[in-house]
C-alpha cells in the first residue's frame, strides 16, 4: 500500500495515513486542541486533588493530603452539627417525662417532629402512614383503645410491646373456641355479638341462646355488656369498630381460631426521646385521653 | 470412509480431541447429577450432559458430511474464503436474547410501579428477574453482538479467514450454552450474588475454557492476516476480550462447597471482596460495554458512511488513555463506605481524567461524518449509529461528573444511577449494536433491507422511549436524592423512606412505558430483519455500494 502514503481525502483536503483496510482508510488528523487542553486540565486538577486529599497507598498507610481529610472525621462532624441544631430541645425531650412534655407547647411541637419521622420508619408499616391501621392493627386516631388512650398507656405499649414475650409487655389473648363450642353455638353467640353494636343477624338466629353462650364464654373478658376490658386488651363489642371485621364469617373465624395480634418491643431499639416523641405523636392523632 | 477412492478423509486433532472431551464432559455431568444435592443443580447437570452428547453428534456428522479438504483460506479468484456461518448464528441469537432481555427489563420496571406484578412465586420475584434482565442485555445480546461483530471485522480487516474449523463454532455455541445455565439458574435461585457476575462456580469455569477459545481464535485470526497494520477496530475488540479474561479470573476465585453443589464462597471477604467487586463492575463496563463496542463503531461508521475515520492520531492517543485509566475507576461505585478514603479519591480522579480519552471515541465516530452529514437525513441506520455516539458522550460526561464525591453523595443509591445506565445501555451500546446489525444482516445474507422505513420508526419509536426512561429516572433519582437528605428546621429528617419510595410511582410508570416503546422497536426491528433475510430481493446496486468492499 505504498502508493497509497499521498493519499489525500478530496472533501476535507486532509492526508490519510495510507493504510487501508476493506475500504476503510484513516484521516491524519491532528489532536483537537481543546481535547488536548482538557485532557490536561483534567489531570492537572487530578494532580492538586491528591495533594490535598488522602490519595496513594504507602506501605502502612496512604499520604494523608493537606486538607486533613477524612470521612470518620467528617462524619462525626455532621452528627455533631445535628446534635447541636436539636441542641436544648433534644436534652429536655430526654429529660421530661410525657406528662411534662404534653405541659410543654414548645416541647409538644419538638417532640411532633421526631415523632412524625420515627412513626413512619417503624410504626406505619403495620399502623398505616396516617396511623389509620390496617385489619388487624389498630387504627390510631380514634378513641377505641385497647391497652388504654392515657399517655402512660400509650408509651407502655409502644416501650415494651404487645404480647411480645417481654415481662413488662401487655397479656392476653382470646383464646381459640373450637373444642369448646359447637358451630351452631358459634354461630349463635356470633349474631348476639352483631346485636350489641345494632347489626343485623341471621333470620332464624337464637340470640337468647347467643347471650347465654356470651355470658358463660366470653363476658369473662368482654363484660357482661361486652364492653371490653382494657386489663386484658378485650375490644368493646358494642360499638362500630372493628379489629377484624364485623361480618359473621370474621368473627366466626375469630372464635375458632382465637386473636392475638402481636406488637414488638420497641425499648432498647429507639432511643428513650424517641420513644417519648412517638408516644406524644401518637397521642396527638385525636383520640389520646386525659 | 470406506471409499478407497475418494480422496482419503482424516479426522482432524480437534475434531477428534474435543469429540472426547466433550464425551468425557458427557459422563463426569451425569455422574454429577446423579448425586447432586439439590434437583436445580442436577437439572444444570444433565443440561451440560444433553449438550455435550449433541455437540459430539454434531461433530461426527459434520465429519461425515464435509469434503476431505479443509477449507482453503483463499477462493479460487485469490479472495479470502470468509467464515461467516459462525457470525450469522450469533446475529441471530443477538437479535433473539436482545428482545428477552428487553421484555424482562419492562416486566421488572412495572413490577417496580406495581409490586402485585412479583406474583409472589419465587422464580417471577424481582430479585431473580432483575439479574435475568442485566445479564440478558449485557451478556447474551451484547455478548452475542461483539462475538459476531469481531469475528466479522477481524476477518474483513485482516483479509483472512477466521482462525480455527471447529473453534469459532465452539466459542459461538459454548457462549451461548453458558447465557443459557446463568439464566435459568437465576430463575431456580442459583446466584453468588456478585452484581453482573452472579453465575455459580461451574457456569465460571466454563466461561472460561470458552473465553480463552475465543482469545485465541482472535489472535490467531489477525496473526495469519494480509494487511500489514492491524486496524483500530482490532485493537478495541483485543482490549476487551484480554481485559474481560483478566476481570473474569480476578473476581471469581470461589471454593465450591463439593463438585455436587451448585454453592460455593468467593474467596474475597469484607471491603475486598467490594473493592474487587467494582473493579470488575466498572471495567466490565469499560471493556465489555465500552471498549468492545467502541470497536464495533470504528468499523460500521466510517463503512456505513463510506468516510475515512476522522483522526488516527485521537484514535491511538484516546486508545491507551482509556486503556490505561479505565481500570483505575472502579472505586467511585463505592464513595462514603468501608473503602479507604485514598482508594475512593483514587477512583475519583482517574473518573475525572477518563472524561476526555472517552470523549476521543466520540469525537472520533461524529466527526467521520465531515462531509457527509447530509446521509443522516436519508439513512436512518447511520442516524442510529451517530445517535449512538452523541449518548456515548453524553453518558461519559455523566459518570464523571456522578464520581465526583460531592455529586456523588446525591446520586447514590438513587434512581439517578438507574438512569445513567441505561442512557449508556439504551442509547450506546444498543443503538450502535442495533446500526451494526442493520448492516450486517444484509451483507451476510446478501439480501436487500426489507424497508428503510420500518428502520425509521424503530429509531423514532425507541428514541423517544430512551428520552422517557432516562428523564423520568434523572427526575426520579434527583428528587430521592433531595428527599433523602431534607432535615426540618429542629434537625429531624423530613422524610420517611417509605414517603420517598411512594415519591417514585408515577416516575416507574413513565419509566415502564419508555421500555416498553424500546421493546416495540426492537420488535420493530426483528420483523425488518426476518422479512429481509426471507425475500428473494439480492442485494441491488445502492446496497453493493454500502457493501464492504473487497
Amino acid at each position: 500500500m505504498a502508493d497509497e502514503h499521498k493519499h489525500i481525502d478530496p472533501l476535507t483536503g486532509t492526508a490519510t495515513t495510507g493504510h487501508e483496510w476493506d475500504g476503510l482508510r484513516e484521516l491524519n488528523t491532528p489532536l483537537p486542541r481543546w481535547w488536548l487542553w482538557l485532557f490536561y486540565l483534567t489531570i492537572v486538577w487530578s494532580v492538586g486533588y491528591w495533594i490535598v486529599y488522602p490519595a496513594w497507598p504507602l506501605l502502612t498507610n496512604s499520604t494523608q493530603g493537606l486538607l486533613g481529610y477524612h470521612s470518620r472525621a467528617a462524619i462525626v462532624d455532621d452528627l455533631n452539627a445535628l446534635q447541636a441544631q436539636r441542641g436544648p430541645m433534644m436534652a429536655k425531650l430526654a429529660s421530661a417525662s410525657t406528662v411534662d412534655i404534653l405541659a410543654d407547647p414548645q416541647l409538644i411541637d419538638f417532640a411532633r417532629a421526631q415523632g412524625r419521622v420515627a412513626f413512619a420508619d417503624n410504626c406505619a408499616p403495620c399502623h398505616g402512614a396516617g396511623g389509620a391501621g390496617a385489619r388487624g392493627y389498630p387504627n390510631l386516631n380514634d378513641d377505641d383503645w385497647l391497652w388504654g388512650g392515657k399517655i402512660a398507656d400509650i408509651e407502655q405499649s409502644i416501650r415494651y410491646g404487645i404480647r411480645s414475650g417481654h415481662d413488662k409487655g401487655h397479656q392476653g389473648n382470646m383464646p381459640p373456641f373450637k373444642d369448646v363450642l359447637k358451630p351452631a353455638e358459634m354461630s349463635n353467640v356470633a349474631d348476639y355479638v352483631r346485636s350489641l353494636s345494632g347489626l343485623s343477624t341471621e333470620a332464624g338466629a337464637d340470640l337468647k341462646a347467643g347471650q347465654k353462650i356470651f355470658a358463660d364464654n366470653c363476658a369473662a373478658c368482654h363484660g357482661d355488656a361486652g364492653k371490653g376490658n382494657r386489663e386484658v386488651g378485650a375490644p368493646n363489642l358494642t360499638d362500630k369498630i372493628w379489629l377484624y371485621g364485623s361480618d359473621k364469617a370474621t368473627i366466626v373465624q375469630g372464635l375458632q381460631q382465637g386473636r392475638g395480634g402481636v406488637m414488638p418491643v420497641w425499648e432498647g431499639r429507639l432511643s428513650e426521646p424517641v420513644i417519648k416523641a412517638l408516644a406524644v405523636y401518637v397521642y396527638g392523632f385525636g383520640g389520646g385521653e386525659k | 470412509m470406506a471409499n478407497a477412492l475418494a480422496p482419503q478423509k482424516r479426522m482432524t486433532i480437534g475434531e477428534g480431541g474435543l469429540a472426547l472431551a466433550l464425551t468425557a464432559l458427557a459422563l463426569l455431568t451425569i455422574v454429577i447429577a446423579a448425586k447432586a444435592y439439590t434437583p436445580e443443580y442436577a437439572f444444570h447437570a444433565y443440561l451440560f450432559t444433553a449438550a455435550s452428547i449433541a455437540a459430539v453428534f454434531a461433530i461426527a456428522n459434520r465429519y461425515f458430511s464435509r469434503p476431505a479438504e479443509k477449507p482453503p483460506l483463499f477462493t479460487a479468484d485469490g479472495r479470502p474464503n470468509y467464515n461467516m456461518g459462525p457470525v450469522k448464528f450469533a446475529t441471530v441469537a443477538a437479535m433473539l436474547w436482545g428482545i428477552a432481555g428487553f421484555l424482562v427489563g419492562v416486566i421488572i420496571a412495572l413490577q417496580l410501579a406495581f409490586p402485585a406484578l412479583n406474583l409472589d412465586l419465587p422464580w417471577t420475584s424481582f430479585g431473580r428477574l432483575r439479574p435475568l434482565h442485566t445479564s440478558a442485555v449485557i451478556f447474551a445480546f451484547g455478548g452475542n453482538v461483539l462475538i459476531a461483530t469481531s469475528f466479522y471485522v477481524v476477518q474483513r480487516t485482516c483479509r483472512a479467514r477466521l482462525a480455527g474449523d471447529l473453534a469459532p463454532w465452539f466459542v459461538i455455541l459454548g457462549y451461548n450454552f453458558f447465557i443459557v445455565i446463568a439464566g435459568t439458574g437465576y430463575l431456580l435461585g442459583i446466584t453468588q450474588g456478585k452484581e453482573y457476575a452472579e453465575p455459580e462456580w461451574y457456569s465460571d469455569l466454563w466461561l472460561t475454557v470458552v473465553w480463552v477459545v475465543y482469545l485465541l481464535v482472535f489472535l490467531a485470526t489477525i496473526w495469519r492476516r494480509t494487511e500489514p497494520h492491524i486496524y483500530v477496530a482490532n485493537w478495541f475488540y483485543l482490549a476487551f476480550i484480554v481485559t474481560i479474561a483478566v476481570l473474569h479470573l480476578g473476581n471469581n476465585p470461589a471454593i465450591p462447597v463439593s463438585i455436587f453443589s451448585s454453592k460455593s464462597y468467593i474467596a474475597w471477604s469484607g471491603v475486598q471482596d467490594a473493592m474487587v467487586q467494582w473493579w470488575y463492575g466498572h471495567n466490565a463496563v469499560g471493556f465489555f460495554l465500552t471498549a468492545g463496542f467502541l470497536a464495533i463503531m470504528y468499523y460500521f461508521i466510517p463503512k456505513r458512511a463510506d468516510r475515512p475515520v476522522y483522526s488516527y492520531r485521537l484514535s491511538i492517543i484516546h486508545f491507551w488513555a482509556l486503556i490505561f485509566l479505565y481500570i483505575w475507576a472502579g472505586p467511585h461505585h463505592l464513595h462514603y463506605t468501608a473503602l479507604p478514603d485514598w482508594a475512593q479519591t483514587l477512583g475519583m480522579t482517574f473518573s475525572i481524567m477518563l472524561w476526555m480519552p472517552s470523549w476521543g471515541g466520540m469525537i472520533n465516530g461524529i466527526m467521520t461524518l465531515s462531509g457527509a452529514w447530509d446521509k443522516l437525513r436519508t439513512d436512518p441506520v447511520l442516524r442510529m449509529m451517530v445517535v449512538s455516539v452523541a449518548f456515548y458522550g453524553m453518558s461519559t460526561f455523566e459518570g464523571p461528573m456522578m464520581s465526583v464525591k460531592v455529586v456523588n453523595s446525591l446520586s447514590h443509591y438513587t434512581d439517578w444511577t438507574i438512569g445513567h445506565v441505561h442512557s449508556g445501555a439504551l442509547g450506546w451500546v444498543a443503538y450502535i449494536s442495533f446500526g451494526a446489525i442493520y448492516c450486517l444482516v444484509p451483507w451476510l445474507w446478501n439480501r436487500r433491507l426489507y424497508s428503510l422505513k420500518l428502520v425509521n420508526w424503530h429509531f423514532w419509536v425507541s428514541t423517544i422511549g430512551i428520552v422517557l426512561y432516562i428523564t423520568s429516572m434523572w427526575v426520579a433519582g434527583i428528587l430521592q436524592g433531595l428527599m433523602w437528605r431534607a432535615y426540618t428546621a429542629l434537625g429531624f429528617l423530613e422524610y420517611s423512606f417509605v414517603e420517598t419510595v411512594e415519591a417514585m410511582h408515577p416516575f416507574y410508570v413513565i419509566r415502564a412505558l419508555g421500555g416498553i416503546l424500546f421493546l416495540c422497536g426492537a420488535l420493530i426491528m426483528a420483523f425488518n430483519l426476518w422479512m429481509t433475510v426471507n425475500s428473494q430481493a439480492v442485494a441491488g446496486e445502492a446496497e453493493i455500494r454500502l457493501q464492504p468492499a473487497e
